[in-house]
């Protein structure tokens, strides 16, 4: 009897990583020699702050006071009246200090920086609000910041660069391939090679080489963790249904995680299915892609067939990304969570519908999940509970979507 | 494989033979990094025979890829040149074929395991044996990730070039030169590729260290830019990598004559430089 139990326990799937940062297949570590040690150090000072009474009540603390947590779940009634099916909720991460989920890895990341006596920050950040939770979080501890960005992506998410440059942050422009989010992360990495002894690379989603898939995970895990809580206090039970948008994957990670191992939950995850499904017309390697290797991990990637990487589209600059994380392979293969896309116009179309049904402005990326939820919920009973991972907020895209229709 | 004297050597061995050569004639070994399909095909074949010519003793062939996380600005341009001229694996196993039939010369490809791993590990180091590799240097594949690849390489006897870099800690540099096969690469600083203008500190002393630990010839890379950093490096390392500053030369040049030139000259003077007796 316990020996089966223990089996099964092996055998659940939120028992990953293994040693070597694999989900499954997925994972791993392909990095130059020169970071192994700096990634190493990471490793084993994360194993250390977590057992730590201290790091863990001070992480806490933040969350709370700095944060505004936990975020509230929101029953979004005319939505759910419009779609005319399921009870449709709204995890709200858009109300975090920054307005999205990202500050809850930036602060924990911080920490850790702090603990392996690191005082220079580097991050990427696509459509900025990484850089900005990035930013809040350094000017809270006093930490030095240096935030790449796409020079594209400076163009469209203009009010977050000012706000990082508000909060002290250096800001640097990579003009370099397509000028968007990978070819920040290619900048951020080749500072680490030259820094890596005195500088923390917080990275701003569950991609990139062991263990940063898994502390982003288990950071943003307590969205996940605080939905369960009020679902239960709320209804009695889980939700039927889970949504959330995927870029490389950060806030569905963080909601999914906690809920891989109750299997009557239906978890979907939302790529951005850009204009069309042509390859260099959207950025859903989930839905579009293969396995290859991708800014230090194996993961479903899109790239040709020599291993180039494609060039990808999307109307939101934080789902612009021809990779995702590793775990999200590993559910993806699995069966655990459903992927589909988005295209650029439902998502668009959302926006405005949950603007002017609920009064939230969401954020393009989150726009995803919203469409396809909508879509959903129409389709389901009126007993029947979606959450949708409202993962960030939309001033920040005011100004472009405003300029896609020509409204200047 | 067969070669003139039809004798079947692999990748390994004839990267022995070329240092063995060296030492024999009282030199450092010195190997230029140039980018497959910078700015062609053609180009690309007239310089590998113009640094051969000029006494290289082995050449790394850098596989342009769309995100090399090592390199600096100056590879990472050519990288960006050449995939944007059509560069694509069919033609730089060409370019090795074609090198291999005119010169002795041994040719690594410096190669993502992005790439690697895309076409499938056996695949691509079979490709690797029948157009004439003598190895492979994977900036980006540290020890814990390589056994699939290692297996393959002793497989068809290629090369597989390991790095260690200053952050190495001793131990770990003691495991990976045991099972670095050709040669070891050892990275001088701790940062992408790119010319520096002084040798770091420290590194002399480091590569003494290494000299005791390691059984293949140790290599020095990474900011090696002039004739007289190569020297001061030869004075303890088995020879010299330059990348970026034979990259950089070749940018200067307009056509392929130029440019065979140029690189040949400027290997010539390295070469020149690691005479050591």
């Amino acid at each position: 009897m316990s020996r089966v139990q223990a089996e099964s326990v092996d055998q659940k799937l939120s028992a990953v990583p293994d040693n070597f940062g694999r989900f499954g297949r997925f994972g791993g570590r392909y990095v130059p020699e020169t970071l192994s040690a700096a990634l190493n150090q990471l490793e084993k000072a994360y194993d250390d702050a977590i057992i730590d009474p201290e790091f863990v009540s001070e992480l806490e603390g933040l969350f709370g006071a700095f944060v505004g947590r936990p975020t509230p779940l929101l029953f979004a009634e005319r939505l759910t009246e419009k779609a005319g099916g399921a009870q449709i909720y709204f995890k709200r991460e858009d109300l975090s200090h920054t307005g999205a989920h990202k500050i809850n890895n930036t602060l924990g990341q911080a920490l850790l920086a702090m603990r392996m006596g690191k005082k220079r920050i580097i991050a990427e950040t696509g459509a900025g609000q990484h850089g900005v939770a990035t930013a809040t979080a350094c000017a809270r501890f006093g930490l030095e910041c240096i935030v790449y960005m796409g020079a594209e992506d400076v163009r469209r998410q203009s009010p977050n660069v000012r706000t990082m440059k508000l909060m002290g942050a250096e800001v640097r422009p990579v003009e370099s391939g397509s000028r968007t989010l990978r070819d920040a992360i290619n900048e951020a990495m080749r500072d680490w090679m030259a820094t890596v002894e005195t500088t923390h690379y917080i990275i701003g989603s569950v991609v990139g080489p062991h263990p940063f898939p898994r502390i982003v995970r288990d950071f943003q895990s307590v969205i996940g963790r605080e939905t369960i809580e009020c679902c239960n206090k709320l209804f009695g039970r889980l939700p039927d249904t889970v949504v959330a948008c995927v870029g490389g994957g950060s806030n569905a990670a963080g909601m999914f995680y906690p809920f891989v191992d109750f299997p009557d939950v239906r978890l979907v995850g939302i790529e951005a299915g850009g204009r069309s499904s042509n390859e260099g017309e959207h950025a859903a390697p989930l839905t579009y892609g293969t396995p290859g290797i991708l800014h230090g991990s194996l993961s479903y990637v899109l790239q040709d067939l020599d291993g180039q990487t494609a060039d990808v589209h999307s109307v939101s600059a934080g789902l612009d990304y021809p990779g995702v994380g590793p775990e999200h392979s590993y559910w993806r293969d699995s069966g655990r969570v459903d992927y589909t896309s988005v295209t650029d116009s439902a998502a668009l179309d959302a926006f405005d519908m949950v603007a002017q049904q609920e009064g939230v402005l969401p954020a393009l990326e989150t726009s995803h999940a919203l469409a396809w939820a909508v879509e959903a919920a129409s389709e389901m009973s009126p007993e029947e509970i979606l959450v949708v991972c409202m993962s960030g907020r939309g001033d920040k895209d005011a100004a472009e979507i405003a300029r896609l229709r020509g409204q200047e | 494989m067969s070669h003139k004297d039809g004798k079947k050597q692999t990748g390994i061995e004839r990267l022995e033979n070329a240092f063995a050569v060296c030492k024999a004639e009282g030199r450092r070994a010195v190997s230029p990094f140039i980018t497959a399909g910078d700015p062609d095909s053609e180009t690309t074949v007239a310089i590998l025979k113009s640094i051969s010519t000029a006494g290289a003793t082995c050449c790394e062939l850098g596989v342009p890829y769309s995100d090399p996380i090592a390199d600096g600005a100056v590879i990472q341009s050519s990288y960006t040149r050449a995939l944007n001229a059509g560069m694509n694996l069919e033609k730089m196993f060409s370019i090795v074929s074609e090198i291999r039939e005119a010169c002795e010369m041994p040719l690594l490809a410096m190669a993502s395991y992005s790439l690697i791993f895309r076409s499938g590990i056996e695949a691509f180091v079979k490709r690797g044996e029948s157009s004439g590799l003598a190895g492979f240097v994977v900036p980006d594949l540290p020890l814990e990730e390589s056994d699939e690849l290692d297996e393959q390489c002793r497989r068809s006897g290629l090369a597989l070039v390991r790095l260690v870099t200053p952050t190495t800690p001793p131990e770990r540099a003691r495991e990976i030169a045991k099972r670095s096969t050709g040669f070891l690469y050892c990275v001088s600083v701790a940062g992408v590729t790119g010319e520096r203008t002084a040798l770091p500190d420290g590194l002399i002393d480091r590569i003494k260290w290494l000299r005791k630990e390691s059984n293949v010839p140790i290599l020095v890379g990474f900011g090696i830019s002039s004739a007289d950093q190569a020297r001061e490096v030869a004075t303890v390392a088995d020879g010299v990598i330059v990348g970026s500053a034979v990259v950089r030369c070749l940018e200067e040049a307009r056509d392929v004559e130029t440019m065979a030139n140029a690189a040949g000259s400027f290997v010539q003077e390295l070469v020149k430089s690691c005479q050591v007796c």
